[in-house]
């Protein structure tokens, strides 16, 4: 019952994510902090973001995410120093990077193919659709009076 | 004794299940109605035979009969009885059994309900359904036997986890498993239908009403699951897009094409072939869905290397079951020769529609939920999937589905026209972007996520009112609202899913756009704004519960001046299982739910203290109960009673 033992880690320790005393005083710059935190997975935990996260490696990268931010970097630089510290294992977003085009432009790929699979499909059987001929015309009106 | 006597059923149980799985198949090949006539009785006795086994686990539950390693290992004398029964399934070889009896239930239905299939169809349904016993039986019986003991019985038992003692989990397994298992009925359906060479309206007929009963199981498991998620995890979220979660959310997708395009079976008799494959994949994703959560492969590579012998065989009879039927299927899909011819504008089309958004939206889900092990394994890259990309990826195709569905649910079958079909919903349209435009302007977000969430709840909404109305023909409106009553159950379980769609998509939009958070450390006295209400810290105190300690803190809650609720959020502490718990208290609302949770004593005094205002919270899973509901409702319509749809030909009067 793996998934249990997993929900047993969730659930074991007080859930309690942010801090009130990690909060940053400019409601800008906090407001930045969670966004990003939200997108960071917590290295320890099973999918969890650091933002939900109560572990204290948690804690620390959201503290270490506020630092840089203080400090002025952008979110993309905050995003970059988060994976050479950690890996790209800490972004619950995939990059859109080498193989990871696989998965990132499979949802458009398949739908067009669907799509067109669909269509064809759709197309075939209305061959037989055919709007009905002068003389079948007739020959309806004719029953339709009766 | 019982228990062996249990374990004794069992084994004879896979016994009936080898010979249901064989002698029916060939009596069906040869056409010897004595062969054929074993399906039913085996069907039956199986099903007999595993619910004793299952009563007999039950009953060294409800005993604590702790010389059974499986009690020894998930139960407690000083659980609660309730508890003790719902620890049957809350374990690995516990769940498996329960996996069993559903599935020989349905077997057994089968066989009872089934007077009025084909005998041969018959026959090869119950052979297939036994075959997939056979699997599961060997399964559990070679690999997780619920029925060892121990030699030296132990005083008490290890587990008395106080998290897992909750009723929304107690009851969320066994929805699901109905929902996994009955749609091993509309494989075993789909296989004899190869088998056969042959699918035709009256398949689609026995087959809709499986497909539709394990659909409302999964909605109600998924939506029971996501409930507790919600109240019980302390940050009141409602999905993760964990791999558990798409585990269950997969077969769902593809219960809800294959719902859609049996209709087109049925009623006119074309997208066989597909509906046959969609039949089997989504029981093949039910399987997968069980080996995820069996195998833990997913949620840890590691997870997997510690258990392998379970979780190659759950993958043996995955690819077993799939790729025989994969491979049944492009052999003899060419056979399934479809009739119905309809045109580029018509229902079918729009149904047609409906199947590609859905699959390709699971396949999503799918990629998303293997990617990690993909990556892994052929790339050497250690990464994640998490819910920033399935928001991106799969809300799309929730969104075009919405916007689709009112248009295409009333066009006309065979030949429809766009302009005349979609007039009764204009003025729908209307107010659903009026209402949103409002939304957008009351709000304090630039976000567009609630609007659009609100254009598109009013428009699927509307539109299911609009189908209802126009069903009722024309004249007076008391004519018409006299006959709408008297529709088909059929139309009014239509009607009442496709709301409960909108419903929910308006819930989630609304409450992941206008949620208010607010964390702060409060000592007792303080008073603070969240949104439209203000909140004061009233009493923090030590409670001792039954088997706890608990730290109970006293929140008013106040519109102005006037106090209008209180709640009692806990952070409790088990000593049994040496585990601190958090208890959020929710004040539940139709509009919105407040939602408080009470954190630790702060060095500096004072509490820390996190409220939230979550806005239209209860209408997401209040949408799945409606989904559900239009699922039974349609399920009760007479022409998919079983049993029900064949009038007995009249008695001729013997001449005296």
């Amino acid at each position: 019952m793996k998934h249990l033992i997993l929900l047993f880690c969730m659930l074991a320790a007080p859930v309690w994510a942010v801090e009130p005393s990690e909060i940053l005083d400019d409601p800008v710059l906090e407001a930045r902090a969670r966004e990003l935190s939200q997108g960071l997975r917590c290295p320890v935990c099973q999918n969890e973001s650091i933002d939900e996260s109560h572990a204290p490696v948690a804690q620390e990268l959201r503290v270490v995410l506020r630092e840089r931010l203080v400090a002025g970097d952008t979110d993309a630089q905050v995003i970059d120093y988060m994976v050479f510290r950690y890996g790209e294992y800490v972004l619950l977003r995939p990059n859109v990077r080498g193989a990871n085009l696989i998965l990132w432009l499979a949802a458009p790929l398949m739908l067009l193919l669907a799509l067109g699979v669909g269509w064809a499909t759709i197309r075939r059987k209305s061959d037989g659709a055919t709007p009905l001929s002068a003389e079948e015309e007739e020959a309806l009106a004719e029953i339709l009076k009766k | 004794m019982i228990t062996e006597l249990g374990h004794f059923a069992l084994i004879l149980a896979f016994g009936i299940a080898i010979v249901q799985m064989v002698i029916p198949m060939i009596g069906a090949h040869r056409n010897n109605p004595g062969w054929m006539g074993v399906a039913e009785p085996a069907a039956i006795a199986q099903f007999l035979l595993v619910a004793f086994a299952f009563g007999a686990l039950t009953w060294a539950f409800v005993t604590s009969d702790f010389s059974l390693n499986l009690v020894y290992a998930n139960s407690h004398t000083d659980k609660p009885m309730i508890y003790k029964i719902s620890g049957v399934w809350g374990n690995h070889e516990g769940s498996m059994l329960l996996w069993l009896l559903i599935l020989t239930l349905f077997g057994a239905s089968a066989a009872v309900f089934g007077d009025n299939l084909p005998a041969r169809l018959r026959a090869r349904v119950l052979a297939v359904q036994g075959s997939i016993g056979v699997a599961f039986f060997a399964f559990i019986l070679f690999t997780s036997n619920p029925f060892l003991r121990l030699a030296v019985p132990p005083l008490n038992g290890r587990d008395l986890n106080p998290l897992l003692q909750d009723p929304g989990l107690a009851f969320h397994p066994p929805f699901l498993y109905l929902g996994y298992v009955g749609l091993s009925m509309a494989f075993s359906f789909a296989v004899a239908a190869l088998i056969e060479g042959k699918v035709d309206a009256a398949w689609a007929r026995w087959v809709r009403p499986w497909t539709l009963a394990a659909w409302v199981f999964l909605t109600l498991g998924i939506a029971l699951g996501s409930w507790w998620a919600y109240y019980e995890l302390g940050w009141g979220g409602f999905w993760f897009w964990d791999p558990v979660e798409n585990a269950s959310f997969m077969p769902w997708l593809i219960a809800a094409a294959l719902l859609h395009s049996a209709i087109v079976v049925e009623k006119r008799e074309a997208l066989k072939s597909w509906t046959v494959l969609l039949a089997i994949l989504a029981f093949g994703f039910s399987l997968l869905g069980t080996f995820i959560v069996r195998s833990g492969v997913l949620t840890s590579v590691h997870a997997f290397a510690n258990d392998p012998e379970r979780g190659v065989l759950i993958l043996i009879i995955l690819a077993v079951f799939l790729g025989g039927a994969l491979t049944l299927f492009a052999v003899r899909a060419n056979a399934l020769e479809s009739k119905g011819v309809f045109g580029t504008v018509s229902r079918e089309s729009a149904l047609v529609l409906n199947n590609v958004l859905l699959a390709v939206s699971c396949f999503v889900v799918f990629l998303g939920t293997i990617w990690p092990l993909v990556a892994e394994m052929l790339f050497g890259r250690t990464l994640s999937v998490g819910p920033p990309f399935f928001e991106a990826a799969f809300t799309p195709f929730m969104v075009a589905l919405a916007v689709v569905l009112p248009i295409g649910s009333i066009l006309a079958w065979k030949r429809g026209n766009l302009s005349r079909a979609t007039k009764p919903i204009l003025p729908w349209l209307v107010l659903a972007v009026a209402l949103g435009a409002l939304a957008y302007a009351v709000q304090t977000e630039r976000s567009a996520l609630g609007p659009i969430g609100v254009i598109l709840g009013v428009w699927v909404v509307g539109g299911a009112i609009a189908d209802l109305w126009l069903r009722s023909g024309r004249g007076g409106f008391a004519a018409r609202l006299g006959r709408i009553t008297r529709l088909p159950r059929a139309d009014w379980g239509k009607a009442c899913a496709h709301m409960g769609l909108g419903v929910t998509v308006f819930g989630i939009a609304a409450m992941m756009a206008w949620e208010v958070e607010d964390i702060r450390v409060a000592e007792i006295g303080d008073r603070w704004d969240v949104g439209q209400f203000a909140f004061t810290l009233d009493d923090v105190r030590q409670v001792e519960g039954p088997n706890y300690t608990t730290t109970m803190a006293t929140l008013g809650i106040w519109r102005g001046d006037r106090q209008i609720g209180a709640l009692n959020p806990e952070k409790r502490f088990y000593p049994v299982a040496k585990m601190p718990t958090t208890e959020a208290d929710i004040r539940n609302g139709i509009l919105r739910d407040i939602y408080v949770v009470i954190g630790d004593p702060q060095a500096t005094g004072g509490y820390a203290v996190r409220v939230y205002v979550k806005p239209f919270a209860n209408w997401i899973w209040g949408g799945a109960l409606l989904m559900a509901l239009g699922g039974f409702v349609s399920l009760s319509d007479r022409r998919l009673r079983i049993g029900a749809a064949a009038a007995k030909p009249k008695q001729a009067v013997p001449a005296e």
